[in-house]
């Protein structure tokens, strides 16, 4: 049987940047989007060859705004990905929209190309607040743009929420909940707002609410949500059951995934890789690459050798391997499989990391639990909520 | 040599008066140095002491001087550190010479440590001659700093050397004044050695480098020498004397000699600064007067702040200790700290230098305690004992009373200011005793301090409010009964040793309020709520609260990249690493260096 392989795809185009993100992305100039495209379909093609022996069991369009270029061209990037990849006919196919850009048309056509999950970024249904994180849309776009993902078909649909947003109130924000709830989505990221350095959130005095503020509205979303049949599987992501993100959870349980465009991230085998960051280069190098040396670099395409675009690559240990296993094991909230840790690694987690589990369960933080699955009963380690709201503190403990 | 042209001696004045810059000159104006070869200063080569521009360790250079007679001189000029903290290395660097070269500046005139470092100079019944330093400055007075000279400390200076040692003037005055005005050694070299150490280092190639002047006999290479306070025996390996920043060889020291020699000294504790070294075959008869065990006025705990560098630290304390006489230490344990060492020092000074060097020479790590002075505690038993840590304090019931150190205090201020110097010996118990005025417009003070008054931050105290106008001097006077009590800092209700200490009864209460809001400054947020108290014989004074934190947690996580949420994690592990365990409370060390300094938050 074939390994399984997750796809992301970069897509680092917005109409105009929010003032929290730090994500890779601008607003692209006349003729950037064009050859933006032909170079992610180049390194795409070049580098599919050494992933012939998986199958592909989800794809990530994430941005950026992936809603943000003409419909026709990550339409077409779709359409390369399944000429080079075995894409399982059953795989989850994500992608991000803005309900600014996000209009009927492009939902129809990317439902046609074969996407069949959305997820909207809504982040509020307060107009205020989206004007003040500088959002291009208003509440009733959002709620259209849902709408219309329904009534065209789509069956998956999440909403991205933002909680501790300048200027919020507890009460506007269970609104918002409430407003989100109503409309039914199948899956909702709620996320507790992070100023990030080199944001214009960063410099910007701000209205933020204070800290016990910001954990009632962390603490009331899963109330609401858990109350409207959403189960929290991660730190911020709820989901009606049978409806958690497929690919999300490729990367909490370290299963292999390949990252396309600038930015990007791959891990495949252990092998930690991703591409450059810086845009440009992204754009020269694979221009660069003439056609006619494409078979050659499609043979050599190892993880090892790679493109020109790759940067960083790291091969990890068994020690980097147990740290990753635990700090994203446990974001989710179903926590790490004791059981999957013995047959990755050869030994017990409580060999590894006995006092610090045992401290972090006296302090309340962690607990044990058994599960029964298809193959008997096994033992889990996950946080508890109070260790969900600390889990920096709780993971930091697990790095060797 | 002979002794006829030789001449020892050194130069003595205040801080900033221009001491090494005229040294500097004087080396530049003998034959030994080229210009090529001179550092900005020559004497001070250690970082620190050039940071701060005062010279910490006594090092000597010797000169060749022709004078105007037409014969060759042998100039040893020893440097003395010019800080009240180090009197007794003074003491001893005076010891070595026969004369001394007191500058004064043209534009300050004597101030108090010119006078204290003069008088010592006259108790060595050294030759003390004047020079007028900076006369090229616009405020010189170089007749005012004459007459000053002759009316405060009372020897002939109306023909004292006009000099600007920065500019080069005058010079040739001051060699042709040490040929006149000092007086040549006039020892006996057919006598048994007598040499008195002066200072020592030590050379991770050499060993130990003794710096001695030979006052009888003469030291050569294979020789057996004893030192007599010890009574260890070496055998010399090598002699010479000091060149301008290096050691020239020769094949002997003889009487009148200022030099060094190596030996086959196996602990480098038996060369101790102000011993007599004489022959291991033909003894003198009696040692050098003038050699005691210095006593320190001030420890504190050294800990590494990584534990694993304990014996790293140790190292480098008896290093240290081997030209810094002065220095004192012992191994001790503290809950919080781990293993350690109490050092006594001279003054707060000292003890910062030591701290200084500990850091930059030997690249250690350091978490030092509160300074603390040395108590007698009188028992009900009727023991009684000298308290060096406030973590061995008795319980109170055991204590019938307890005595603090005072000094005598001085302090030369301009009149301007003389009312808010007042307030503040004041605030520091001070009990007034006189003001003589010296001139219009600048007194002396007196009074009678707690040596724990003034270990902490005085200094800056009277920096800031005399606008730096001040200068202090001090000695001790000697102990009296004082209403002492211990204040006990806990951390999370856990008692932190290193954070205890020996208050008057009357300032309990403000410090201990200034300490928790410190504390709760450095201490991070943690998981839970953390009370900081302070306490006075387990009665709370004071208290703060840390807030626990509810939140720390990377809410988005862009998708695969992994990279960089583990390198934030990394970053919260190593910040823990650098923090003391105490109790399950992680304390930064700068906590405990920052309740040294809780005055400057005024």
């Amino acid at each position: 049987m074939k390994d399984n392989l997750s796809v992301y795809v970069h897509i680092p185009f917005c109409k105009r940047k929010c003032l929290y993100c730090d994500f890779l992305s601008y607003c692209p100039g006349e003729g950037e989007v064009n050859r933006y495209f032909d170079a992610l379909e180049k390194e795409i093609r070049l580098s599919c060859k050494s992933f012939s022996d998986y199958s592909v069991k989800t794809i990530f369009f994430g941005g950026g705004t992936p809603s943000f270029p003409d419909e026709r061209y990550v339409c077409r990037i779709l359409d390369v990905l399944r000429s080079c990849f075995e894409v399982d006919e059953e795989a989850e196919i994500s992608i991000e929209v803005n309900p600014a850009s996000a209009i009927r048309e492009k939902l129809k056509a990317y439902r046609e190309a074969g996407f069949n999950r959305i997820s909207i970024g809504v982040q509020s249904f307060n107009d205020k607040e989206l004007k003040a994180i500088g959002r291009l849309h208003d509440s009733e776009a959002a709620v259209t743009t849902f709408y219309e993902a329904r009534d065209i078909g789509f069956k998956n649909i999440n909403i991205d929420l933002m909680s501790a947003l300048p200027g919020q109130s507890a009460d506007s924000y269970l609104s918002t909940l409430k407003r989100a709830a109503e409309l039914k989505p199948e899956h909702i990221s709620a996320y507790s707002l992070i100023i990030e350095e080199g944001t214009p959130f960063y410099d910007m005095k701000l209205n933020l609410p204070d800290e016990e503020d910001d954990r009632l509205m962390y603490h009331e979303t899963g109330r609401f949500l858990a109350a409207h049949g959403y189960n929290r599987y991660e730190i911020s992501n709820y989901a009606l059951p049978g409806f958690e993100c497929r690919h999300n959870k490729v990367y909490w349980q370290r299963g292999n995934y390949v990252g396309f465009g600038p930015g990007a991230a791959s891990m495949t085998e252990n092998i930690r890789r991703s591409n450059t960051g810086d845009v440009n280069r992204y754009l020269e190098e694979l221009s660069a690459i003439s056609v006619s040396s494409i078979s050659e670099l499609k043979e050599e395409a190892s993880p090892d050798i790679g493109l020109p675009v790759w940067e960083n690559t790291e091969h990890l240990n068994t020690a980097s391997q147990m740290e990753e296993f635990m700090f994203l094991g446990l974001r989710l909230t179903e926590g790490i499989s004791t059981a999957e840790f013995e047959r990755q690694f050869g030994k017990s987690v409580f060999e590894v990391y006995g006092p610090v589990i045992k401290k972090y369960e006296s302090m309340g933080l962690l607990y044990q639990y058994v599960k029964s699955t298809t193959s008997g009963k096994e033992r889990y380690l996950s946080l508890t909520e109070r260790g969900l709201d600390v889990s920096n503190t709780v993971m930091a403990d697990f790095l060797f | 040599m002979e002794q006829s042209r030789i001449r020892n001696f050194c130069i003595v004045a205040h801080i900033d008066h221009g001491k090494s810059t005229l040294a500097d000159r004087m080396i530049e104006k003998t034959g030994v140095l080229t210009l090529r070869e001179m550092q900005n200063q020559v004497l001070d080569n250690m970082d620190i002491e050039r940071e701060r521009g005062i010279t910490i360790k006594s090092q000597a250079v010797r000169m060749i001087y022709k004078a105007s007679d037409g014969n060759e001189y042998t100039f040893n000029m020893i440097d003395t550190p010019g800080h009240v903290d180090f009197g007794y290395e003074v003491s001893r660097s005076l010891a070595a010479c026969d004369g001394a070269i007191l500058v004064v500046d043209a534009t300050q005139g004597v101030e108090a440590q010119t006078l204290a470092n003069v008088y010592m100079a006259l108790d060595h019944d050294l030759d003390v001659f004047p020079v007028i330093n900076k006369i090229d400055l616009p405020s010189a007075m170089p007749q005012e700093a004459k007459d000053e000279i002759e009316d405060v400390i009372g020897i002939e200076a109306q023909d004292a050397p006009l000099i600007s040692a920065k500019n080069g003037i005058g010079i040739e005055d001051v060699l042709e004044a040490v040929v006149k005005k000092i007086p040549a050694p006039n020892g006996d070299p057919k006598e048994p050695l007598k040499a008195l150490i002066f200072d020592s280092i030590y050379d991770s190639y050499r060993g130990v480098i003794v710096f001695v002047r030979v006052f009888d006999g003469e030291v050569k290479k294979g020789m057996k020498v004893r030192f007599m306070a010890t009574s260890a025996e070496a055998e010399v390996v090598e002699v010479g004397y000091f060149g301008p920043g290096r050691f020239i060889p020769s094949d002997e020291l003889s009487a009148g000699d200022v030099g060094y020699f190596t030996a086959a000294i196996k602990n480098i504790q038996d060369t101790r600064v102000g011993d007599t070294v004489t022959d291991s075959e033909k003894p003198c008869k009696e040692a050098l007067p003038g050699y005691k065990k210095v006593m320190p006025m001030v420890y504190c705990g050294l800990y590494p702040a990584d534990s694993a560098h304990y014996s790293d630290l140790r190292d480098a304390l008896e290093k240290l200790q081997l030209n810094d006489a002065s220095l004192f230490y012992e191994p001790e344990t503290s809950q919080a700290l781990g293993f350690g060492f109490r050092a006594g020092f001279l003054g707060l000074l000292h003890l910062e230098v030591v701290q200084e060097r500990l850091e930059r020479e030997y690249d250690l790590n350091l978490v030092t305690t509160a300074p603390s002075v040395v108590y007698k505690v009188h028992k009900t038993d009727g023991e009684v004992f000298d308290l060096t840590n406030p973590t061995n304090l008795p319980d109170p019931s055991e204590i019938e009373y307890m005595e603090e150190p005072i000094v005598n205090g001085e302090i030369m201020v301009t009149t301007d200011y003389v009312g808010a110097i007042m307030q503040l010996c004041q605030e520091r118990r001070g009990k007034y005793l006189s003001t003589d005025y010296i001139e219009q417009t600048r007194a002396i003070l007196k009074y009678e301090l707690p040596l724990n008054e003034i270990i902490y931050d005085f200094f800056d105290a009277l920096k800031s409010r005399s606008r730096g106008y001040a200068s202090f001097d001090y000695e001790l006077k000697g102990y009296e009964k004082s209403d002492l009590v211990k204040l006990d800092i806990l951390i999370n209700r856990e008692e932190v040793d290193a954070l205890s200490f020996i208050v008057h009864k009357d300032g309990a209460y403000e410090r201990g309020r200034k300490m928790c809001e410190k504390l709760k400054e450095e201490i991070p947020r943690h998981l839970f709520e953390i009370p900081i108290q302070a306490s006075v014989g387990g009665k709370v004074i004071a208290r703060e609260t840390v807030k626990a934190y509810r939140k720390d947690v990377l809410a988005k996580c862009y998708g695969g990249d992994i990279t960089r949420k583990k390198k934030l994690l990394e970053k919260q592990k190593e910040g823990k690493k650098k923090m003391r365990q105490i109790g399950n409370v992680e304390v930064p060390q700068s906590a405990f260096l920052s309740v040294l300094k809780l005055d400057n938050t005024d």
